[in-house]
């Protein structure tokens, strides 16, 4: 597969790795952090870890929109696709994502609701318009790189006079959490992760470009490198992670080069912009409530948004409490230190979220990482 | 979630739609987030949307920064790779 395959090449990784551990300062131990499921899912799948010296580390973040989705937001979901005349299109990644009393969006389709997967928000478009005695709901979540598609398909619904199609709207800003992480109270149980610089997220910037990280970068004094999801992208931008801190920068550099510019995709920006507005709080598991982290439908797309059309209203949910997806959110602890893992919780009967998107910490620590013969020793 | 990869595009279609092919697989998707798409561009597509236009030069250059990143004797193993 051209412009894939290149960026899978073993022994280059392998050789770059080499100047990585030639250029790590021996008496000095740098802990990066990638923000992606994306990244951590390659960082899991090609045993990257394994080819850095003792002295490097990752710790894993939350850019995981599955993962960061509160308990709460999952049931209103499952309320909302429980309402007979509602038809409620999803993505995959959601439908095995725990809720309150152990319930799925894959069991409340077994009671009965019309939920179905779709590929795409246009498969929810053309759903609504073969089936307009259906009131068809989009559960739309992620992060920048998803929330463009959820705009295309509002401006369509619009356009072809759809009144039986709306979102229900969980898109989330990446900034506000990498400054929720950089910012943390320092706890008695632990709440803030040492973090000498980020793995900048990889497709997200596609639309949002560099720019924003460099207010982050600057005011936190961090590093902060942009790469794609290719392990050799990984490998090369924890060596330009590694180069910044050892020459005391902190600076925003672009890996990925071939697909991320400064300004981003302005189309996207607009599309955004014109059909979203920031909402002033919102639950992320594992973070809290953030300020101005997550978007809405503006009010000139109310009769679209699906809050408003059901009069959702959403309850807080905690979490199992055994469960520790929400330090590993943190990047405080690692997978293998819950209790859950690997026992009660496994991709078969996930327990919480980060067990269900395959770009999970705990989902990418149990699909590639669990045999691996021992952590690795700091020298 | 955020996953996607560069798929070449094979045909412009109309209402802002292109086919793109990937290993003899080929899928109709919304190139309404970009201008100017060409055929035989690699364009990252998510959830059957292309979200950018992978710039040829940066590539090979991307590639080229990684040889030079490499320690010698093991880059020399890398490209003597049949």
């Amino acid at each position: 597969m051209k412009h894939i395959d290149e960026y899978r090449d073993g022994t280059l990784a392998r050789s770059i790795a080499a100047t990585i551990a030639r250029e790590a300062a021996c008496d000095r131990h740098y802990q990066f952090m990638e923000f992606c499921g994306g990244h951590t899912h390659a960082i899991s799948r090609y045993g990257i870890e394994d080819l850095l010296p003792g002295n490097v580390q990752m710790v894993h973040g939350p850019g995981c929109p599955v993962c960061v989705l509160p308990i709460g937001r999952i049931d209103d979901a499952i309320k909302l696709a429980m309402r007979p005349e509602v038809t409620l299109c999803t993505y995959a990644d959601l439908m095995r994502v725990p809720a309150s009393a152990g319930a799925n969006l894959l069991k409340a389709k077994a009671a009965g609701a019309d939920i179905r997967m779709v590929y795409s928000t246009l498969d929810a478009i053309r759903i609504a318009e073969t089936e307009p005695h259906r009131e068809v709901v989009f559960f739309a979540i992620g992060f920048e790189t998803t929330t463009p598609p959820t705009a295309v398909a509002i401006r369509l619904a619009r356009k072809k006079r759809l009144r039986n199609f709306t979102v229900f709207c969980n898109h989330v800003l990446t900034p506000p959490a990498i400054r929720a992480i950089l910012d943390a109270p320092v706890l008695p149980e632990g709440g803030q992760v040492r973090v000498d610089g980020f793995i900048g997220p990889a497709h997200v910037s596609t639309i949002t470009g560099t720019t924003p990280y460099l207010s982050l970068a600057a005011e936190f004094a961090k590093p902060v490198v942009v790469a794609g999801f290719e392990p050799l992208d990984v490998v090369q931008a924890i060596l330009m992670l590694l180069r910044q801190v050892n020459e005391g920068r902190h600076d925003v550099e672009n890996q990925y080069i071939r697909f991320v510019t400064t300004a981003g995709n302005v189309i996207a920006q607009r599309e955004m912009a014109e059909m979203f507005e920031l909402r002033e709080s919102f639950e992320w598991r594992g973070l809290g409530e953030l300020p101005m982290s997550a978007l809405r439908l503006r009010d000139a797309y109310a009769d679209l948004d699906a809050e408003r059309r059901f009069a959702v209203e959403t309850v807080p949910a905690a979490d199992n409490p055994a469960c520790e997806c929400g330090t590993i959110l943190r990047g405080l602890k690692k997978p293998a230190e819950c209790k859950l893992f690997g026992t009660l919780c496994t991709p078969e009967t996930p327990m919480g979220s980060c067990m269900v998107s395959p770009e999970g910490a705990c989902a990418a620590h149990w699909t590639y990482g669990r045999f691996r013969a021992r952590d690795r020793v700091a020298v | 979630m955020c996953l996607a990869i560069p798929i070449l595009v094979e045909e412009l279609l109309p209402d802002d739609m292109a086919r793109v092919t990937l290993n003899g697989v080929s899928k109709v998707v919304s190139i309404a987030l970009l201008e100017d798409v060409r055929l035989g561009d690699y364009l990252l597509i998510h959830v059957g949307y292309a979200l950018a236009r992978l710039d040829p030069e940066e590539a090979e250059r991307t590639i080229a920064m990684m040889r030079e990143a490499a320690v010698p004797g093991l880059a020399d193993m890398a490209e003597s790779r049949p």
